[in-house]
């Protein structure tokens, strides 16, 4: 039994999966990128080349050739890592993404614990009292935070906190006065900050992510709590639960040591899932928050028309929901004694 | 005489069982409170967008330059944006955008749904295998990212927000279709309709399809909170409706320049926004316990 | 019957919505025996079991007169009913399958119910628990302490169930259908091994099943539940001389072997069965 689930055939049986997944992923990147309005040449050689230059630049790109012979010319750039050039900045694409990605992941990071933090208990406690006050009350929070526009929210929030009341740090990921006082290292501003030694800087960050991700992390605790709440119903009508309860624990012993240790696989599954949306709020919320992250990389290439910049940036984000599914299905093998 | 004549009228008097089935689940929402909220904000919606030029106070296109940044009163019920327009009526006019918004995407995301669904469950094997990884790559993007890599392939506007949306909204609802179709699939009557002779289209369009609509326009429901956050957040990165439209999105994106001083301009709008996704968020929840049959029995 | 363990008057319990009662004045007395409590699905014994236990949350639970022992059942805190289940009174639960938690190992769980009464080491709860596996037979404790229940047999879980129950030497075991979901050819021996025990250790029994003749070999003895209510009240050797219609039509049902082959009789059913009378319990 605990042979079969577990077996390099089903393992090599979703790596198969996955490889399609990704093959249909490139596929639509590519077609994306084709039907584009914008002219990929002029925007290489600008709006005055000459004639001579522009079909140089043509030939280059290999416009010419039938579309299966570009499909794979695209396929060999992606395998080698060759995402071209970035025509705002002027620097290879990829280079780009590894200097605005860690941005993301710090702000994503921190509003996954938000989440998550904030989620988890609040779904146990609308499960525990389920169809009673606090489980409607909650439910209207939750739903509140999955209905909110979050670029929306954003822009009340630093009304409130940072116009209003000054609780917390305005746009960027810190001060303007810091600004290039940290040695890029990871480019994760807290880890590089502290690296430095530069406590000031590192508090001046904590200061700036503290609200982004709080918002970002309460609109996806709606999906936690949610899911965490019906997990929850689940194992307490369990019989399993009752026989905790004939022991002689307490309710919430019972709660907390019982129904909630079964559920904790599949949170851990839910909460990856989860990691991956906030890539969507990521990109509104950095917009509002000027967060020098991958979605406003992504958003401000879109609005120029950089073919390059954005079909990478879709690629990466298909890429890194594929991942976090792999890893959510992985953890769930490796955790629950009952795939062992 | 055995009374066929008077046996006759009596099935015609009852009406349709769908059509109970709809009333009790209409009146099962009204009764709870929070899915009778929904069900009262999307009326709102519906009125307001119907009615909008009598409700209007003010032309929503007019600009008056006299009058810009006002904060709200008795003449602007809330206030004027930084050329002078009534946002009032401005939001009035902006439920049309998003009516139609949610029109169109239903009736687009809906069929090609349904088809992809319902092929991909009726003939199993290697058709189901091509359609789900299809829908699969589709699924494995955030809708929002997907939604702007196809506007900005379309070119930014209302018309191709909606495409864009619409493109990145059928995945789960050829997935459900599917799934309700490998079970009637097996069916004695879907058995009985091929001995008769039907094609495989006939069974799928007369059989099939119909059991499906159902669970899909409830899921359907349920995905509207998702279209209409998208579609404004589409609006507001200045990738749906162009101004001077008075989509919800993009009047908070102009808003925004003069929030700090001009509190009204991205408050109201998002409220607008807030409210209406909320009213299809609270509605789905009240539709999903309505037909759980686990929810309906248990008391 | 000098000291009764249990002494219960006028139990009913309705749950929430529900028209009828699921139980309705049950009354009985238990002292250091066996009693069977039988009937068919829907008649409220488990109810009875569960109302004893103070396990019903929602339903409402009435009664004269609910005693354990010197404890009032009826008016007593939830503190102290923490300190009685699992330590003074424990239930049985049907099915192994489900009454185990899935993610815990059995022994973990047979220590739990002793660690959460007396306060003692790790090891030293180890050993108890280990012990007590020997007690329900099981032949490789060491072995079956580490297992999940996924990874034991019916029978063999349903062991580690009595073993969980017993470990705090409670003078009440309450046996919600102990073997119904086990496989007939090792039900009989589950029976010896909770038999054996309750009266070594001289634990009252309540027998909780829908099968006439389990109870009538295993317990001394037994009432009969209809719709809530406990229609006849007889000693198990005195079964065959049962005085209620109901009673009777439950025997006349059961199959014999060497019986005649004519079809088994339809149990008929009468309204005035519900009906309110005095109990004689």
């Amino acid at each position: 039994m605990s042979g079969g689930t577990w077996s390099w055939q089903r393992v090599a049986g979703q790596g198969g999966s996955v490889f399609v997944t990704l093959f249909g992923l490139l596929i639509l990147t590519f077609v994306i990128g084709r039907i584009m309005p914008v002219d990929p040449v002029r925007a290489i050689v600008g709006e005055d080349a000459t004639r001579e230059v522009y079909e140089a630049a043509y030939l280059r790109l290999g416009l010419d050739k039938p579309m299966w012979q570009q499909f794979l010319f695209y396929l060999r750039d992606v395998a080698t890592l060759d995402f071209g050039t970035s025509i705002r900045t002027g620097q290879p694409v990829l280079d780009d993404v590894k200097r605005v990605l860690p941005a993301t992941i710090e702000l994503a990071t921190f509003a996954i614990v938000f989440g998550a933090g904030v989620g988890v208990p609040l779904g146990v406690l609308a499960a525990v009292h389920k169809d009673r006050w606090p489980d409607h009350l909650i439910r209207v929070f939750s739903l509140m935070g999955h209905s909110m526009p979050i670029f929306w929210t954003g822009m009340i929030g630093l009304l409130v906190f940072y116009a209003g009341l000054g609780w917390v740090g305005g746009s960027g990921r810190m001060s303007q006065f810091y600004i290039g006082l940290v040695p890029e290292r990871t480019n994760f501003l807290l880890i590089d900050s502290a690296l430095a030694g530069q406590w000031d800087v590192f508090c001046s960050a904590i200061n700036h992510i503290l609200l982004p991700a709080s918002l970002l992390g309460y609109s996806s605790s709606a999906y936690i709590t949610r899911m965490t709440r019906s997990f929850m119903l689940d194992q307490l009508n369990q019989e399993y639960i009752t026989t905790a309860r004939v022991k002689g624990l307490s309710r919430r012993q019972t709660i907390w040591r019982h129904a909630f240790g079964n559920i904790r696989v599949q949170l851990v599954t839910i909460v990856a899932l989860a990691y991956g949306a906030l890539l969507e709020g990521a990109v509104l919320i950095e917009t509002v928050f000027a967060w020098p992250g991958f979605g406003q990389y992504l958003t401000s290439n879109l609005l120029i028309g950089d073919m390059n910049a954005v079909m990478t940036c879709v690629l990466i984000v298909g890429l890194i929901f594929i991942t976090l599914n792999l890893i959510s299905d992985l953890l769930y093998r490796i955790f629950d004694p009952r795939t062992r | 005489m055995t009374d066929t004549s008077r046996a006759r009228p009596a099935p015609r008097r009852r009406p349709r069982p769908g059509l109970i089935a709809a009333r009790n689940i209409l009146v099962y929402l009204a009764k709870a409170p929070t899915s009778a909220f929904g069900l009262l904000v999307l009326a709102l919606l519906i009125l307001a967008a119907v009615f909008a030029p009598l409700l209007a106070t003010h032309d929503p296109y007019a600009q008056n330059l006299t009058t810009t940044l006002q904060p709200p009163g008795a003449a602007h019920f809330f206030g004027t944006d930084e050329l002078g327009r009534d946002i009032y009526s401005r939001l009035l006019f902006g439920a049309r955008i998003t009516l139609t918004i949610i029109f169109l995407v239903t009736i687009v995301v809906g069929p090609i749904g349904l088809l992809v669904g319902t092929v991909a469950g009726y003939f199993g094997g290697r058709t189901d295998t091509v359609l789900m990884r299809v829908t699969d790559i589709f699924l494995s993007f955030p809708s929002l990212i997907l939604s702007m890599a196809f506007v900005a392939a379309l070119g930014p506007s209302l018309n191709n927000a909606i495409i864009a949306i619409s493109l990145t909204a059928w995945p789960p609802i050829a997935r459900l279709a599917r799934a309700e179709t490998m079970i009637f699939r097996q069916a004695d009557y879907i058995a009985a309709a091929r001995l008769q002779g039907a094609s495989n289209a006939r069974i799928i369009w007369r059989s099939i399809v119909p059991m499906c609509l159902p669970s899909v326009l409830i899921r359907l429901t349920l995905n509207m909170a998702t279209v209409i956050l998208t579609a404004a957040g589409l609006g507001f990165l200045g990738l749906g409706a162009q101004p001077p439209l008075p989509e919800w999105g993009a009047m908070i994106a102009t808003g925004r320049r003069y929030m700090i001083d001009s509190w009204w301009l991205v408050t109201f709008p998002g409220l607008a926004i807030l409210s209406v996704s909320l009213a299809f968020n609270l509605l789905g929840d009240g539709l999903r316990d309505a037909l759980d049959p686990k929810q309906m029995t248990r008391r | 019957m000098s000291h009764p363990i249990l002494d219960v008057a006028g139990l009913t319990v309705r749950y929430p919505g529900a028209a009828q009662p699921a139980v309705r004045g049950v009354s009985f007395q238990l002292g250091r025996e066996r009693l069977g409590i039988v009937g068919e699905s829907g008649s409220g014994k488990s109810t009875v079991g569960r109302a004893l236990m103070r396990l019903l949350p929602g339903a409402e639970v009435s009664a004269e007169r609910m005693r354990f022992e010197e404890v009032d059942l009826t008016a007593a805190t939830e503190r102290q009913m923490l300190k009685i289940r699992g330590a003074r009174m424990s239930m049985i639960l049907q099915d192994p399958k489900f009454s185990l938690n899935p993610i815990r190992r059995c022994g973990l769980q047979i220590e739990e119910a002793y660690r959460t009464h007396v306060r003692s080491s790790r090891a030293e709860a180890r050993a108890r628990a280990l012990a007590m596996l020997e007690a329900v037979q099981i032949r490789d404790p060491e072995r079956v302490y580490d297992l999940y229940p996924h990874e034991v047999s019916g029978g063999m879980g349903q062991r580690v169930m009595i073993a969980m129950m017993l470990l705090t030497d409670p003078d009440l075991v309450i046996a919600d259908e102990p073997t119904s979901a086990l496989d007939v050819t090792v039900r009989l021996q589950v029976l010896k091994i909770l038999d054996d025990l309750v009266r070594e250790k001289g634990i009252g029994l309540i027998m909780i099943s829908h099968d006439l003749n389990l109870v009538r070999n295993f317990c001394d003895r037994v009432l009969i539940m209809y719709a809530g209510r406990v229609v006849e009240t007889l000693a198990a050797r005195d079964l065959d001389r049962a005085q209620h219609p109901y009673t009777r039509g439950l025997l006349a049902a059961q199959p014999r072997i060497g019986g005649k082959r004519a079809p088994l009789p339809v149990l008929q059913r009468e309204a005035a069965w519900n009906e309110d009378r005095e109990e004689m319990a």
